[in-house]
């Protein structure tokens, strides 16, 4: 029994209360406890990893209660990955200044720095808990706080998040249902007894229910295609900084828990051959990563651009998650990683352009690429990671994807890849071109445009150099990390 | 048939404000019938959990001494403490909504899907 996976949690959650108080005190402070929070979480998160790394799986008892009658939170390798994923990610967007991150400073009445520890609480949560129905909770305030960051993008922005409060909702009492019905049917809530007392119960219709209401609740948090819809608006309305964090990590999280549904709670082979859940994920994604990619290009918005690429690259995700052979969920969940920090590092670039410049159309954009070199650097560092180039971290989620496609003798998939991997390019080298080779217009934003503050600098270069690095290092990431995570797929 | 009807009424109730909900919130073009089909929705589902809860001839969940200390006698206390977690979240969710609500009349003055989309597109350009 180890508490460091409560030791992740618990800093969020008590700096999200401290940060707001002081915050009423003074602004500048809600800033620095904002950052020390994350930086503990961020300690605690790297020590999980490590611990995970040499000691195996880390199970802690929340108030002293055994399993199955007590909430239990557990360390595993698939949780520590994703912990120290959400808490690296969200320690960057905190340090990128709200001027930037939401068009306008904070006033005392916004309590952004408070929402957003909450937000990366119910994010840790949902992925560290061992509990069916603490799982639920943490889903919803992670929920709650993401419809309340993204109404601070502005009246547009309301709209969108009203939609998708509705929209959510709806999937997280999708989860709720499924989640009576294995509590029906097995008596405990407790994701290792429930595993155990489920395998008689494949035959159920109670628990079939319950696979299909969680896996379309989850898709639709995911924003999987078809259930998408309430992704491009909501995304592309909300600030840089919150979109950077939902799209980096919020969507993500619904894809680990399908994942932890098929590996920890369920048996594979449940997924796969009895039910055809993963046949129909992988479908679904097939088409949404064309989807997607196709209306990416059609976009003139850089940020609603992002949003149908964040479309896109989720079912990359879903797509390994589909496939269900170790090379393929690989590929998934290293994209998960990938993802993270090539969409932050592209949201918070825009987040950047429209600070100094107010642009946010393409094609005015021409000529920006000399005026800003490092921060474009940055930008097309993330770009090229998009593309799937190598050696940025891209190009090997997508490489373990392709491997798992052939290895499932999906050529489709295959080739679904490679026409993506086209499309994308064709959005961003146009992007590109524009920043670079076209000569500017002579439009007066342009020409004023000068480089921005380190504070916005050094978050997007710190993303983009890690890009770099998680594709040099991805060898051990897979080995180390997911290669364990994988071993129960046949 | 009427056995199987008579014993399973309380989830047949269930089916249908679960639908009745999920009409309201896709169906209607009003954003605050969205929300109130959102609680019916969600109100179902704690439903759900009350009745899958329940014994027939079951006592309250505090054990009595005439009762002695069998399961069978008493009703299952989890579901309801799931449930008044649930609730919670429900309210929390109505809460954030409602207050969205009000920005949103306040911005576009109606709270029509569609003329809120005509709105958001003449001021776009």
């Amino acid at each position: 029994m180890s508490s460091l996976s409560i030791l992740i949690l618990a800093p969020l959650l008590l700096f999200a209360f401290i940060t707001t108080l002081v915050g009423i005190w003074r602004l500048r402070w809600a800033y620095v406890a904002a950052i020390i929070g994350m930086v503990l979480a961020l300690i605690a998160a790297s020590a999980g990893i490590f611990r995970v790394l040499s000691e195996g799986k880390l199970r802690y008892f929340l108030g002293g209660w055994p399993p199955p009658f007590g909430i239990e939170y557990v360390l595993d390798h698939l949780s520590a990955f994703m912990a120290l994923i959400i808490v690296f990610i969200g320690l960057i967007a905190v340090v990128y200044p709200p001027e930037a991150g939401l068009y306008q400073t904070p006033r005392k009445g916004i309590p952004l720095y408070g929402l957003l520890l909450l937000l990366f609480a119910g994010l840790v949560g949902v992925v560290i808990t061992g509990d069916l129905f603490n799982l639920f909770v943490f889903l919803e305030i992670y929920s709650l706080a993401s419809y309340a960051l993204i109404t601070l993008g502005g009246d547009r922005a309301v709209v969108a998040s009203f939609r998708y409060l509705i929209l959510g909702t709806i999937a997280g009492s999708f989860y709720l249902l499924g989640v009576g019905f294995i509590y029906f049917s097995t008596g405990t809530l407790n994701m290792a007894d429930a595993a155990q007392r489920l395998v008689p119960l494949y035959g159920s219709p109670a628990v079939m229910a319950a696979v299909a209401l969680i896996v379309i609740g989850m898709c639709i948090k995911m924003a999987l295609f078809p259930l998408h819809v309430w992704l491009p608006d909501a995304h592309s309305y909300a600030s840089p900084m919150v979109a950077a964090v939902l799209a980096g990590i919020q969507i993500e999280v619904a894809a680990y828990v399908v994942v932890r549904m098929m590996l920890t709670i369920f048996q594979p082979q449940y997924f796969i051959d009895v039910l055809p859940v993963t046949t129909v994920i992988g479908w679904m994604a097939a088409v949404g990563i064309i989807f997607g990619s196709v209306m990416a290009i059609a976009q003139r918005d850089f940020k609603r651009m992002l949003a149908y690429s964040t479309v896109a690259q989720v079912a990359y995700i879903g797509l390994g998650i589909g496939l269900a052979n170790p090379l393929g969920l690989i590929g998934g969940l290293l994209h998960i990683l990938n993802h993270a920090f090539m969409k932050s590092c592209l949201f918070l670039v825009a987040g950047g352009i429209r600070y100094k410049t107010g642009l946010h159309e393409i094609p005015r954009f021409a000529g920006l690429g000399r005026k800003m070199p490092l921060m474009m650097a940055g930008f097309t560092v993330a770009a090229l990671s998009m593309v799937g180039i190598p050696p940025t971290g891209g190009f090997f989620s997508k490489w373990y994807l392709v491997l798992g496609s052939i290895d499932a003798n999906n050529w489709v998939f295959v080739g679904v890849i490679l026409a993506s991997s086209l499309l994308t390019a064709v959005y961003f080298f146009r992007m590109i071109e524009k920043l670079y080779a076209v000569p500017s217009s002579g439009d007066a934003a342009v020409e004023q445009a000068t480089e921005p503050s380190p504070r916005i600098l050094v978050p997007i270069l710190v993303l983009a150099v890690g890009i770099i690095i998680l594709g040099l290092i991805n060898a051990f990431i897979v080995t180390q990390i997911l290669m364990p995570v994988v071993a129960l797929l046949p | 048939m009427a056995e199987m009807f008579l014993s399973r009424y309380v989830y047949l109730m269930v089916i249908i404000l679960l639908s009745i909900g999920l009409w309201g919130m896709l169906g209607k073009h009003n954003l605050l019938k969205k929300l109130i089909g959102m609680n019916i929705f969600q109100t179902a589902i704690f439903l759900f959990f009350i009745e899958g809860a329940t014994k027939l001839g079951g006592s309250v969940p505090v054990i009595d001494p005439r009762l002695g200390m069998k399961a069978a006698q008493y009703i299952n206390p989890l579901p309801h403490v799931l449930i008044l977690t649930g609730i919670v979240v429900s309210i929390s969710l109505t809460g954030a909504a409602l207050a969205f609500l009000i920005v949103i009349y306040r911005k576009y003055k109606t709270l029509d899907d569609r003329a809120i989309m005509l709105k958001m597109k003449e001021t776009s350009e």
